[in-house]
């Protein structure tokens, strides 16, 4: 029996992440309920600049293998991913902090307990109470995630796959208007996602059945060396990749994805529509390239009939809405098929064509990402007499009531639709490019079409905002920072990729890497 | 260190663009104007040197890990195109001085949307990188979009969709070739590369070289509007000012036909010369079609869209007769066609502007009540059936003596072309100028000219009859593009080429 090893520094970012939120914890129990927000905030905010601060310094020191036992692998995707996921967290928490846009309270129910319309519902209301335990649910979740995309066995992945998505059931329910929409999404979510959750750890009994362990690299060993027949792979991997595209959104395990996002607190689906994808997606991609990557003429084909289901579904569903977050939560299940063609373009981990596959699904994230962040900030924004307005009639004529929010709109939706000069462009360039090259010109083929119907969906708000009549009742709220900075952020960085990609690429390219 | 003078050019106007941001209300037009005519100044100290023989390529690296790069390059065609965009935007720009505020759509955001536009596409007749290209042929979609979406007929957002979804159809099927370029340069080259230099070098498989090809030609037919595909652009000069309409169909739409003869040409000698008999089928569709439509058109304005798409008809059909007579007449087609039309869109607009309506008719007996503006139209007419002084005249006779020595029954079709075109003119203005006058024209028609339209069409004409007088001052230049593009797809000419029959 050998000392486990701990590598304490090198794993800080995610350390910094979970000890953040335990002291959350203990400040909801220790500090009066008046002063809890300010303080959430600030320690949100701190710890996250903090476990960055690490992050740069291990990069700097150079650091990298596998830690904790070989359990978690940091590699230079990790590093990408890890980088992202804070700088969206960040983002995305950012905009949990926001008051002055709602006269004084947060996004966030009074009482999430109560039985919506109750009177002991309406006493917290009018106590000001405001469940501040948001900010650690989300640094608890986003602790997970880090741990999900960087594990490198079956174990971890699964233990961090429940950390990211329990708190995440919670923050779904947590809504201040439309309780019963945000009850109704949080159970739909819950049950679901458990559900998906078991299909992933049968999978895993199957394939550690099939290749005798749970870390990657024997799964790969299992493979090359088989004593089975194959049937307990393949019906491992399925059951994995179901429980996997799940948390992606892809088609056919899509369907709670509009639910969610339209009935969860517009912040809280900024932060599920950008970091859980990103999680998810990296835990798919290093799963199928470290663990099953000898396996690929198996399940390439199928990642590919999905990615492009997805993609199809996705924007055909899209044209249909009328409600603007819906909108969104169906555009980001197309997108979530437009990373999945890259995912079918590579083979192997660590051969050219897979750098140049996984460089393209990061960078894809990346633009998705910041246009992401920004556009539900901005659905926060736009306010009627009962809070936001999300119907896509209340748009009309924003250009006219603001035209720099409206300006900002139009960009993020111009990089949805990967129209030139965005980074939205580039990033399906890219994607394009990695699937063809991996032999999948068919794909690109059902992306392009795709990529047009998406277009006349991002359009139409367009449209809407600008050459349309003015809607009544409806204004742009007064936001403090904490909204404005991402909108900012997203939609500066949408140009800014798109115009000078070269440095992000070289960048995400040198660090696609994966250890085994 | 070299001064990037192609760079900086198409900066003049994005930076004028950028001025406008600021709320410089009044200001907005004369900044608009003096920016246009310094890009314009620009672009002759440009044209200076190039033909002075300095070296004004640049490259610089952009994506390296894709082979991208910010390269830019000035041909003659490149040339001639640039000096029509910077040309015709401070024309549009004094046409429309008088644009009324539509809400938020005032006279600012149009002044800087056109120097928007005017710097995207004079970085897309620049760019000597496919990607880059690629890049800034879609980017042009956006300005143009709300160009047309937020001036002009009640319509008008109908129209901007219209516009962009086609374009933007045509443009990702493009995109694929794109992308397909990036794979096969891999494979080919060892290292990816979209430099135009490297991949005119690369030999495409033949099966590869035709897909890739058609991709390509595809977003261009639509871009140039041909026959079938054409539908969005009487719609758009419909609903949107004069003046964007100059500049869609002066400026932007050249790009297909540009594109047609830089990529298609350039990148897949062998897959154009097995395309050439459809297109130049096609062509012929859309010169008769376009012709007939517009013979039939009600509306003005729909009437010159026609008539635009039957020149275009000629410009693919000279490209793809591989001639240096039908290729220098097509380039030479693309300029006469941008001033004519831009006279014609120019003068009917300042028509409409009195009258109200475009239909054709509401108009009867303009000449009697204003003979100056009569005159212009006349005028522009002429130039759009080609008379012989005219400088379209020689473009489309020298596309047609391309047609004519590769296949005779080509130009006698083509010829049928000429022939309706004098009847859509005559007849258009037969029934707005002369006649009596109707009541409509006799109350709205209250002046003439003023001196800021005479200016307007003024140089338009000019430039007209001095081509039409001296086209080897833009044959000259245009000349090597052509010889160069014929040896690379290693053809020659049937017959002597024109003027050198003797030798």
């Amino acid at each position: 029996m050998i000392a486990p090893t701990f590598e304490w520094f090198e794993l800080a970012p995610v350390l910094v992440v979970l000890a953040g939120a335990c002291l959350g914890v203990v400040l909801e129990a220790v500090l009066p309920q008046s002063r809890r927000f300010g303080v959430q905030l600030i320690l949100t905010i701190g710890t996250l600049l903090i476990a960055m601060g690490f992050l740069a310094w291990n990069f700097k020191s150079g650091s990298a293998g596998l830690l904790a036992m070989r359990a978690v692998s940091l590699d230079g995707v990790t590093y990408l991913v890890w980088a992202s996921l804070l700088v969206f967290g960040l983002l995305s928490l950012m905009v949990f902090g926001e008051r002055k846009l709602t006269n004084g309270v947060s996004a966030f129910a009074a009482s999430a307990a109560s039985v919506p319309g109750s009177p002991a519902e309406a006493e917290a209301v009018a106590a000001h109470h405001e469940h501040t335990e948001v900010f650690p649910l989300a640094l608890f979740s986003l602790a997970g995630m880090m741990v999900f995309a960087a594990a490198n066995d079956l174990i971890t992945a699964f233990i961090a796959l429940e950390v990211m998505s329990l708190p995440l059931y919670l923050l779904a329910g947590m809504a201040r208007r439309r309780r019963l929409l945000s009850q109704e999404a949080a159970l739909k979510y819950f049950l679901l996602g458990s559900l998906a959750s078991a299909f992933f750890l049968f999978g895993m009994a199957l394939i550690y059945g099939y290749s005798g362990s749970f870390e990657y690299a024997g799964i790969d060993l299992g493979i090359a060396n088989p004593i089975y027949g194959r049937g307990l792979l393949l019906t491992g991997s399925v059951l994995m990749a179901v429980g996997l595209l799940f948390k992606i959104g892809a088609v056919p395990f899509h369907n709670w994805v509009p639910d969610v996002y339209v009935g969860a607190p517009t912040p809280v689906t900024g932060f599920m529509a950008i970091c859980v994808k990103l999680a998810a997606v990296a835990a798919t991609v290093r799963f199928f390239y470290v663990a099953l990557g000898a396996e690929r003429w198996s399940w390439q084909p199928v990642m590919a009939a999905v990615a492009a289901l997805t993609m199809v579904v996705g924007v055909l569903l899209a044209l249909t809405q009328t409600d603007i977050k819906r909108l969104l939560a169906y555009s980001s299940v197309s997108h979530a098929g437009f990373v999945l063609v890259a995912v079918t373009g590579a083979s192997v981990a660590n051969t050219a064509d897979s750098r140049y596959s996984i460089a393209a699904i990061v960078f894809y994230l990346l633009a998705y990402g910041f246009a992401t962040v920004a556009s539900f900030a901005v659905v926060t924004m736009v306010r009627n007499s009962a809070g936001e307005a999300s119907d896509l009639t209340s748009w009309a004529g924003l250009g006219r009531k603001n035209p720099l929010l409206a300006g900002a709109f139009a960009v993020l939706m111009l990089s949805f639709a990967g129209i030139p000069l965005t980074g939205g462009f580039i990033g399906k360039w890219e994607v394009f490019t990695a699937a063809w090259q991996g032999g999948y010109s068919w794909l690109v083929v059902v992306a392009i079409v795709a990529s047009l119907i998406a277009a006349y969906v991002y359009l139409k708000v367009i449209v809407a905002m600008f050459f349309s009549e003015e809607a009544e009742g409806v204004v742009v709220g007064n936001a403090s920072l904490l909204t404005l900075v991402p909108i900012a952020t997203g939609a500066l960085a949408s140009i800014y990729l798109g115009l000078f990609p070269g440095p992000v690429i070289d960048l995400v390219t040198a660090f696609s890497v994966f250890f085994r | 260190m070299t001064v990037p003078w192609l760079t900086l050019l198409g900066l003049v106007p994005l930076i004028g663009a950028g001025a406008l941001l600021l709320p410089v209300k009044e200001l907005a037009r004369y900044l608009g104007m003096f920016f246009a005519l310094l890009t314009a100044v620009a672009a002759i100290v440009i044209t200076g040197m190039q033909l002075g023989g300095a070296t004004l390529a640049e490259q610089v690296p952009w994506m390296p890990t894709f082979g991208a790069w910010w390269a830019l390059n000035l041909d003659g065609m490149g040339l001639v195109m640039v000096l029509l965009t910077v040309a015709l935007t401070p024309v549009v720009l004094l046409a429309e001085w008088k644009l009324e505020s539509v809400g938020r759509w005032t006279p600012q955001a149009f002044v800087a949307l056109v120097l928007l536009l005017e710097s995207l596409s004079i970085y897309t007749f620049l760019a000597a990188d496919v990607l880059l290209f690629y890049l800034f042929f879609e980017a042009t979609l956006i300005p143009m979009y709300f160009l047309i979406g937020g001036f002009g007929g009640p319509q008008r957002a109908y129209a901007a969709m219209k516009f962009l979804l086609f374009s933007l159809a045509g443009g990702l099927v493009m995109l694929i070739s794109v992308v397909g370029i990036y794979v096969y340069s891999y494979r080919l080259l060892g290292v990816p590369s979209y430099l135009l230099a490297d991949l005119m070098k690369l030999t495409m498989p033949t099966d590869v070289g035709r897909w890739l090809m058609v991709g390509f030609l595809v977003a261009f037919i639509v871009k140039a509007p041909m026959v079938p595909v054409h539908t969005w652009l009487p719609t758009a000069t419909e609903q949107s000012t004069p003046g964007t309409s100059v500049l869609l169909v002066g400026i932007l739409d050249k790009i297909g036909t540009f594109g047609m003869i830089k990529f298609c040409l350039g990148l897949f000698p062998e897959a154009s010369t097995w395309v050439a008999p459809v297109m130049v089928a096609m062509a012929l569709v859309s010169i008769l079609y376009g012709a007939i439509a517009a013979i039939g058109s009600t509306d003005l304005l729909r009437l010159i869209a026609y008539t635009s798409v039957s020149h275009f008809g000629f410009m693919v059909l000279g490209i793809y007769t591989f001639t240096t007579a039908g290729i220098s007449g097509s380039i030479f087609y693309m300029v006469n066609h941008g001033f004519s039309t831009a006279a014609l869109f120019l003068v009917v607009g300042m028509l409409i502007a009195r009258r109200g309506s475009s239909k054709v008719a509401d108009f009867g007996g303009v000449q009697k009540v204003a003979p100056v503006l009569a005159g212009f139209l006349l005028l522009a007419g002429l130039s759009g059936l080609a008379l012989p002084g005219m400088s379209s005249f020689v473009s489309e006779f020298m596309v047609m003596a391309g047609a004519w020595s590769r296949q005779p029954w080509v130009a006698a079709l083509a010829a049928l072309g000429t022939v309706l075109a004098a009847v859509y003119i005559m007849r258009m203005y037969q029934r707005t100028m002369t006649g009596p006058v109707t009541d409509g024209v006799a109350e709205r028609f209250t002046h003439d000219a003023s001196m800021r339209e005479k200016w307007v069409v003024a140089p338009l004409v000019a430039v007209i009859l001095l081509l039409g007088f001296l086209p080897n001052l833009a044959l000259g230049v245009i000349q090597p593009t052509t010889e160069q593009t014929l040896s690379h797809v290693g053809v020659t000419d049937p017959v002597a080429p024109l003027g050198e029959e003797g030798k």
